[in-house]
């Protein structure tokens, strides 16, 4: 409650300061040795909020559905895609830190791969990986990958943590009971890798977001927030205000793929201690 | 002139809250230059509360608290003492002598004083050898030489430790009592020392001050008197006596302790 | 020996994955679109170092750019936080909404804002990424502070910027670098991707578009080699400035 409270009066503080800007701010910009540093603070650059929130309410085209429609249903489309990208990340990168556990030699050949893999810009690969689309599979499942493959990372990383946390006494213990590999799974490392699993799994969550919104852009698929983004920054010349609100659905679907995945800790996660997961 | 002197010293956590604690009530303590005095007592008893009143981290609820003859707090400012904790708490991102040099840097000390004070603490502690070193290079045991050091580098008249040894094996442990029972000889450092373990007390201290809990309250003061304070000490009647006055103190038996 | 069984592992499984890789495109007989041979992609990457290198330069000097004014805002504000209560009170739940947010998107906004030929907007899209992680992982180290080292500096009768600059800067150096580490990567993939939203094309993004849309696919993967050859900069440069700032801490990667 508190937490959504200080989440308001951020938002609140932010809106000010827009509007502030755009009250006081060079309508041009400020420009200095030739370098625009602040930006311009005219209509048509940076547009009144409350214009930004009428807009949604007005038709896309003249004659179409409201814009808030459009942008729902874009949102709904990329979190369909979203969903199932996080779903394969999440899937691949708990197989994969179960096998670096269970196998040293796995995880000395391929965690140095995992980290690398983030190190790098991968997800420039994106326009180059829309040439699959329709000829193997339909476009959308491209952008999924490129999801999937945003969000395997934090769960692979975070859960060999949370497989390999619990103390020396615990794992000698199981031994003591003859329990092999299978049941010190399940009864001891499992459990213990909760704590580290949620939190990986919200920077999943987060990253494939990211990953859905970039690969439409790159990939060129419609339906979705992503391609709603470009369509609309290029209409910003006559109608600026349009843009925003693809933006709003974009962090709307932020906060409800977020909002998803807290709530599949909330029953499994009572009564255990917190850790902060660091992946890099 | 005493080195630390309370009077009528009382510690109230949370007043006037539910979850008011009455810590330490009615202390009365004087502690003599030079002297080595040990606080002991059963978890809760309000012995590490104590000696962070004298150390002035925390203020008293009532009473006065002197130092080195002038108030807590002055004597803070002034630097009168020096002080170590169970966590050695070193600074890992500065080398053994820089964090020798730590207090001494705070006082405006030039660079070489600073150098030439931690080079005789260290040797005083027996680590001139690692200087350069960093924390996380040191074993336990050797880490809380460094604290020492670092205790003692502004030359305090009084120096506070609280349960510096705590963490330490036995083997460890004795060593270093050694080495700080002669390190006092050479200052001529007052001590205050919290412990929980009786023959560390005994040991070490002229001194053996026996708390109790709910609330915190001196009950019982026992003088130790041995020939020397060395590894033949402790196996001495006198150390075995000492031990078990102190003992009988603890378990509540003030009368029987007093009249021993 | 032991360090040969550490690398030799990886460097395995990168063999045997590049020749996997040679494999099955040619054996395959996969279409370049799909995926084109290491060996073609090799020899593009030659024949182009030179356009890979300047388009490498000018994303190299945006991510760089993005990331230093991302990273010094992030840590002030992480000792503003930490020093007003209030502050820190709204903006870590507001920081932890930001990041579930895909801000990459604000890329075509800010090319509204200034000009789409400038390089500004996608420095200012990589700092903005690069701060929250910064921010909030340097926000955490300020306030963890050793309960010992509290009661010390107080012993020491030490207040206010003493305390800040012996104690709490120092204590928040390991944490301020585990953001830095993310926000490299970060930085360069923002550098990258923020131009497929449009804007001015010099860098390794539109270089990879453009090739694509040739369907020069070989030409474009080259580019992406070149992308991640950039990325490892940045993270290597990252740990080599953490080992030279904290040479007290003996590991590395942890």
């Amino acid at each position: 409650m508190r937490r959504v409270l200080s989440a308001l009066i951020g938002l609140v503080v932010l809106v000010a300061l827009w509007e502030g800007y755009k009250a006081v701010g060079n309508p041009d910009g400020t420009v200095l040795l030739g370098v625009r540093i602040l930006p311009r603070a005219d209509d048509l650059s940076m547009p009144h909020v409350w214009d930004m929130l009428t807009r949604l309410g007005r038709p896309e085209l003249t004659g179409g559905r409201p814009v808030w429609r459009v942008v729902l249903s874009a949102g709904l489309f990329t979190l369909g895609i979203t969903t199932l990208g996080f779903a394969a990340g999440a899937v691949i990168g708990f197989l994969l830190a179960v096998a670096m556990q269970r196998f040293r030699l796995v995880e000395r050949g391929l965690l140095p791969y995992v980290i690398l893999s983030q190190t790098v810009p991968l997800v420039a690969l994106a326009p180059l990986i829309a040439g699959w689309g329709g000829t193997i599979w339909p476009e959308w499942m491209t952008v999924a990958v490129i999801a999937a493959y945003l969000a395997f990372f934090p769960v692979a990383v975070g859960m060999l943590r949370g497989l390999q946390s619990p103390q020396a006494a615990g794992v000698e213990l199981m031994r003591s009971y003859a329990a092999g590999w299978w049941r010190t799974l399940v009864k001891l490392r499992l459990p213990a890798s909760l704590p580290y699993l949620f939190p990986a799994l919200r920077l999943a969550g987060a990253a494939a977001v990211v990953g859905a919104v970039v690969g439409e852009i790159s990939t060129g698929t419609r339906g979705g927030i992503g391609r709603l983004i470009i369509e609309y920054s290029r209409e910003a010349t006559s109608d600026p205000a349009k843009v925003y609100t693809a933006m709003l659905g974009a962090a709307l679907l932020g906060l409800v793929v977020a909002a998803l995945v807290s709530l599949l800790e909330l029953p499994l996660m009572r009564h255990r201690r917190r850790v902060s997961v660091v992946t890099m | 002139m005493t080195a630390v002197a309370l009077t009528n010293v009382s510690k109230v956590f949370n007043p006037g809250r539910p979850d008011e604690v009455v810590a330490l009530s009615g202390i009365d303590l004087t502690i003599g230059h030079g002297q080595f005095v040990s606080l002991i007592g059963p978890s809760g008893c309000g012995k590490s509360t104590l000696l962070r009143l004298i150390a002035d981290l925390i203020p008293a609820t009532a009473g006065t608290v002197e130092v080195a003859g002038k108030p807590a707090s002055r004597a803070r400012l002034d630097q009168e003492y020096g002080i170590a904790f169970q966590q050695a708490g070193l600074f890992e991102w500065r080398t053994v002598q820089r964090n020798v040099e730590l207090p001494l840097e705070l006082r405006g000390a030039s660079r070489a004083e600073r150098r030439a004070r931690a080079a005789e603490m260290l040797a005083l502690v027996g680590l001139a050898d690692f200087a350069g070193h960093y924390p996380a290079q040191l074993s336990g045991g050797m880490q809380q030489r460094v604290a020492i050091a670092r205790a003692l580098a502004v030359h305090p008249p009084l120096l506070l430790m609280d349960e510096p040894f705590g963490a330490l094996d036995e083997m460890t442990r004795e060593r270093l009592q050694a080495e700080l029972l002669a390190i006092c000889a050479k200052t001529g450092t007052s001590t205050v020392f919290v412990t929980h373990s009786i023959s560390e007390a005994v040991f070490l201290s002229n001194r053996v001050v026996v708390m109790s809990p709910r609330p915190g309250r001196i009950t019982a003061t026992v003088d130790v008197d041995l020939p020397a304070r060395d590894d033949a000490a402790r196996q001495s009647p006198a150390y075995f006596d000492a031990i078990t006055e102190v003992r009988r103190a603890l378990r509540g038996d003030a009368a029987a302790a007093a009249t021993s | 020996m032991r360090s040969l069984l550490r690398v030799a592992p990886p460097v395995l499984v990168g063999i045997a994955a590049l020749i996997g890789w040679e494999l099955l495109v040619s054996l395959g007989r996969i279409a370049p679109f799909i995926l084109p041979a290491p060996s073609a992609i090799g020899h593009e990457l030659v024949a182009q170092r030179g356009n890979v290198w300047d388009a490498a330069l000018a994303s190299g000097l945006n991510a760089f750019i993005g990331l230093a004014w991302g990273t010094a805002a992030g840590v002030l504000a992480a000792m503003a936080a930490s020093r007003f209560r209030l502050l820190s009170e709204v903006s870590i739940p507001l920081a932890a909404v930001a990041n579930a947010l895909p801000i990459i998107a604000l890329a075509p906004i800010l090319n509204n804002m200034f000009e789409s030929t400038s390089s500004v907007p996608r420095r200012l899209v990589a700092g903005i990424i690069v701060f929250f992680p910064v921010f909030v992982n340097t926000l955490r180290g300020l306030r963890e502070v050793d309960p010992t080292h509290r009661e010390l500096m107080t012993s020491y009768a030490a207040g206010g910027w003493t305390f800040t600059r012996l104690v709490r800067l120092p204590g928040a150096l390991p944490f301020v670098f585990t953001g830095l580490r993310q926000a490299s990567s970060l930085a360069v993939i923002a550098a990258v991707v923020a131009e497929y939203f449009g804007g001015l094309q010099t860098g390794l993004g539109s270089r990879i578009t453009s090739a694509a849309a040739f369907t020069a696919y070989p030409r474009a993967w080259a580019f992406v080699v070149g992308a991640c050859l950039l990325g490892l900069l940045f993270y290597l440069a990252t740990l080599l400035l953490e080992r030279i700032v904290m040479p007290w801490k003996t590991r590395l990667l942890s």
